[in-house]
């Protein structure tokens, strides 16, 4: 089943200076025959699957640069019964953990927190775990999140997305910290409500992938960065001047002014992030702003 | 090969903490990690942070309630430390920005949390293991501080002197995800471990798909004591299809846990008389599974958490997060119905063996976090005490590693001080499958690789074949040494013909789930080692049949699978040689806490394959005053 790799290929084809041990031989006949055996499960269970009524039927983007069947991107089908409550990412660890244990996509919380299974489900941006399979159409079509290079499967690189999230200097900054180590810097409830949905992103991506203006201008800032600068512009414990830095930073070339207020942002993010509203409160921040001097 | 002064794997709020901390201390810092940062599962902390900041609140409680909360099985040093800096460090996550829930006046909120005795469980909504995972990543970009993200550290680069407590840690070997490569890390001063949890040792876990024990398996592979394995805390609000959690800021808030029959079991069936839904967590998980096991469960399996009473107003502002979580993975609406709870793995107590500096007794290795036992959660874990232990023990782990004189540890590390040697009886032999080769199953990651390397135990150092002489292996060879054999490792694994990680890593998990549960009885803890002896055997044929070294999960799967299997063996050893009941340690044969023969840590060393059980005694002597054991009633 495994492929040789061209450097490891190189190391067979080197002579062989000992004699395998009869150990050695038996241990090699021992897992050839655990694979035959697992090859053999597989198949039993997908065609269990595909015979059985409460299936669900899956087509997922598959590509992988560094393996001859897969360089040419294709899509599989896997068939997974289905039980109450099942998630897209479920049912993806099921065809992974059956079928095809090359099935490559990332994950880890699976409770909407990590914000690392973004994928294109049906043709929308979704976290796959939050995602029920019951309110899907089939057959459900499982694909990496578009305008991203993809890496392998439904891996997308995302040095991008974090590249776009540092520019906007994601930190808290603040020139009155009280004395007292153990004194707070009083924010009023107001406040944190009013930031409170910003701080809320996980950094899945889905904005962005899902934006027409991202998808064609590879140096803008984005919904999501954007989003961040909103949460430290509109923290009452950052000072006038700090905002100041911040309305210079989202008011660039390829800032807020690039966002068209479609909205496509908003529709997908899974944390419910009112984004459009962050951008353009921030284009009319950077209008005042701009009033002030005149 | 990588180098810096300290390398950080892991980096979640330990791993970030221990970062930042070292470089405030001047130390050229890199943080190695298998996640990208902000994925990391401290984001899914909801509860709140334990710290004595107001009026009427002192550390002294902290510190009694914490002493008390563990069953006496917590160092009084640890207890101490943790409690005295949590209000600092509470406060500079604040001074970076940290979006807390706000009182009237501005201050930042707190409320009550199970087993303490003042409300003083600092809060963002519930959500604050994701506001302060962020708020710190903020400060380490601030800070510049270098992350290799998607880089699996597999192996830790340790001398092999006989004794664990002479050997010293070089760095650590990693594994590039993207790419494939396998790279060495070079540490000049010191490796802080903070990799967080080993939930998935379980099927029915709070704990994300990574959480796989990396770190206390790699530490106690290379020779590290790993220290009260069996206590596990079960979370007793748990969904029961997902194992997602439930705060419980729920039951903070006055949420009420509710049987098939209608009736607050808490109270009516006598669990906790006065604490009621708010007596500590592995009370309440046994009330829970006792309710179901007699009949008085829903579809046999749960109980009911309902919040409706305390009115949307203060559940949105307080408990939002809890709504959409019961809508997305239980369908449930928790303003208009109860919420179906069951418990579910949640917390390692134990962990890799550290004194309250993060030091472990390998020179130049620390942990802190759940990964490390430092120990301040003992028996058992209060609710609200877990983050707090991020950022105290992180930090101070970081603050060591790049050279702070921290003072001298009160607590002993490795086989030094106080110890006795103990026994198990066990119908298996644990450890290691005997009569394995080089290549075999090249899947061990300790520190003295399989074969060519000093077996002799004659206690040379670190040595090496220089034409017939031998020399000391200096730090990069010992690194060197420790990539090449992770190289071997992972080459057999992917070029050999063999069975899947996934069945192994199942039936364990089913198995601890089953006998290694809130429950524990002799005979079933002996099947558990009996089913991962089973799987033991059964990954001598493990295979990674993707070829590709682009990105390959099955690879980083079967790696983590070898740590499951050390860790659940571990977690059992434990619990079969702890003949009493203490926190969240139940053992059916054994109902009472026996203080004159357990007021010990139980200890664990792999010795090259055999684990060996020792004990220490618990520290109660405090600074100024010792904890006395009492009766833990709420």
């Amino acid at each position: 089943m495994s492929t040789q790799l061209p450097e490891t290929e190189t190391q067979e084809a080197e002579p062989e200076t000992e004699q395998p041990s009869k150990g050695d031989e038996r241990r090699a006949k021992r897992r050839r025959r655990a694979a035959e055996r697992e090859r053999e499960r597989q198949a039993e269970e997908a065609e269990r699957a595909r015979e059985a009524e409460d299936t669900v039927q899956l087509k997922v983007f598959r590509y992988d640069p560094e393996v001859p069947e897969k360089e040419k991107p294709r899509f599989d089908e896997f068939h997974v019964p289905f039980t109450k409550g099942m998630t897209v990412l479920d049912a993806l660890m099921y065809a992974r953990d059956t079928y095809d244990s090359s099935l490559t996509f990332r994950h880890s919380c699976r409770q909407a927190i990590c914000g690392s299974d973004a994928l294109f489900v049906n043709g929308r941006q979704r976290l796959g775990c939050k995602t029920q399979i019951a309110e899907l159409e089939e057959p459900i079509r499982v694909e990496p999140l578009p305008h991203q290079e993809v890496v392998k499967d439904l891996v997308v690189d995302m040095e991008h997305f974090y590249d776009q999230m540092e520019a906007v200097e994601p930190y808290f900054q603040t020139n009155s910290l009280p004395e007292g180590e153990l004194d707070e810097q009083r924010q009023t409830r107001e406040n944190r409500e009013k930031v409170k949905m910003s701080t809320r992103c996980i950094w899945c991506g889905a904005c962005m992938s899902s934006c027409n203006i991202a998808a064609g201008d590879n140096q803008y800032l984005g919904p999501a960065a954007i989003n961040k600068a909103y949460r430290f512009a509109m923290d009452e414990r950052e000072g006038e001047d700090i905002k100041q830095q911040r309305l210079e930073i989202i008011e660039q070339e390829h800032g807020v002014w690039r966002c068209q207020t479609q909205f496509s942002c908003t529709e997908v993010c899974p944390k419910d992030i009112p984004l459009t509203e962050h951008i353009q409160e921030l284009k009319r921040e950077a209008v005042k702003n701009n009033l002030k001097f005149w | 090969m990588y180098e810096h002064d300290v390398i950080v794997v892991g980096a979640g709020g330990a791993g970030l903490r221990a970062a930042i901390a070292a470089q405030e201390e001047g130390a050229d810092v890199a943080i190695v990690t298998k996640l990208h940062p902000v994925r990391s599962h401290t984001g899914a902390a909801e509860g709140g942070i334990n710290a004595a900041l107001r009026e009427g609140d002192s550390w002294e409680d902290h510190a009694y309630d914490t002493m008390k909360g563990s069953d006496y099985l917590a160092d009084a040093p640890a207890v101490e430390a943790l409690c005295t800096e949590s209000p600092k460090e509470t406060i500079q996550l604040e001074h970076w920005g940290m979006a807390f829930s706000r009182d009237e006046d501005g201050r930042v909120s707190q409320r009550p949390f199970g087993g303490l005795s003042f409300p003083r469980t600092t809060y963002a909504g519930a959500e604050t293991g994701h506001q302060l995972l962020h708020t710190m990543y903020e400060q380490l970009v601030k800070r510049g501080i270098e992350v290799y993200d998607e880089w699996y550290a597999t192996r830790l680069a340790v001398s092999d002197d006989e004794r664990p407590e002479d050997r010293t840690c070089h760095g650590v070997v990693a594994y590039d995800i993207q790419s494939g490569e396998i790279a060495g890390f070079r540490a000049r001063k010191g490796v802080v471990l903070a990799t967080g949890g080993l939930g998935q040792v379980f099927d029915h876990t709070t704990n994300a798909v990574s959480n796989t024990g990396d770190g206390v398996a790699m530490a106690y592979r290379a020779g590290v004591p790993i220290e009260d394995m069996e206590f596990i805390q079960f979370h007793p609000t748990t969904l029961p299809s997902t194992g997602v959690l439930i705060s419980e800021g729920v039951r903070g808030e006055g949420g009420i846990l509710y049987n098939a029959e209608g009736e607050r079991f808490m109270y009516e069936h006598g669990y906790a008389n006065n604490a009621g839904e708010l007596a500590s967590r592995d009370v309440v998980s046994r009330a829970e599974l006792t309710e179901v096991n007699e009949g008085r469960g829903i579809e046999d399996e749960y109980v009911h958490l309902d919040m409706r009473h305390l009115g949307e107003e203060r559940i949105i502002d307080r408990l939002e997060n809890i709504l959409h979580l019961a809508e997305d993975f239980e369908g449930v609406d928790g303003l208009d119905e109860p919420m179906p709870v069951k418990p579910g793995q949640h917390y390692a107590m134990g962990g890799v063996e550290t004194d309250e500096n993060g030091e472990t007794c390998v020179a130049g290795l620390y942990a802190a976090g759940e990964c490390a036992c430092a120990s301040v959660h003992g028996a058992n874990r209060l609710g609200g005490n877990a983050l707090p232990e991020l950022i105290v023990f992180g930090k101070r782990a970081g603050q060591h590693a790049a050279g702070r004189d921290l003072g001298t540890a009160r607590i002993e590390t490795g086989k030094r001080g106080e110890y006795e040697v103990g026994e198990v009886d066990t119908p298996v032999t644990p450890g290691e499958v005997t009569g394995r080769e080089p290549g075999d199953v090249a899947a061990d990651g300790g520190a003295a690789p399989d074969g060519g390397h000093e077996p002799d135990g004659s206690g040379a150092r670190e040595t090496r074949s220089d034409g017939g002489a031998t020399a000391e292996l200096t730090p990069d060879e010992c690194v060197e040494r420790a990539v090449t054999d992770e190289r071997t490792r992972v080459d057999a694994l992917m070029s050999r013909d063999g069975t899947n990680h996934a069945n192994i890593r199942a039936e364990v998990q089913q198995s601890m789930t089953r006998f290694v549960n809130v429950f524990r009885e002799e005979e079933g803890l002996k099947q558990a080692l009996r089913d991962i002896r089973d799987a033991r055997e059964a990954y001598q044929d493990v295979a990674v049949s993707d070829p590709s070294r682009t990105f390959n999960t099955d690879l980083i799967q079967t790696i983590e699978t070898r740590n499951i299997l050390d860790i659940a063996e571990a977690i059992t050893l434990g619990a079969l040689v702890r003949d009493e009941f203490r926190g969240a340690h139940w053992r059916k044969e054994h109902q009472e806490r026996k203080d004159e023969s357990w007021l010990k840590h139980t200890m664990l060393s792999w010795n090259d394959g055999t684990p060996e059980v020792w004990f220490r005694p618990v520290i109660l002597e405090g600074e100024e005053k010792a904890y006395e054991p009492k009766i833990r009633s709420y």
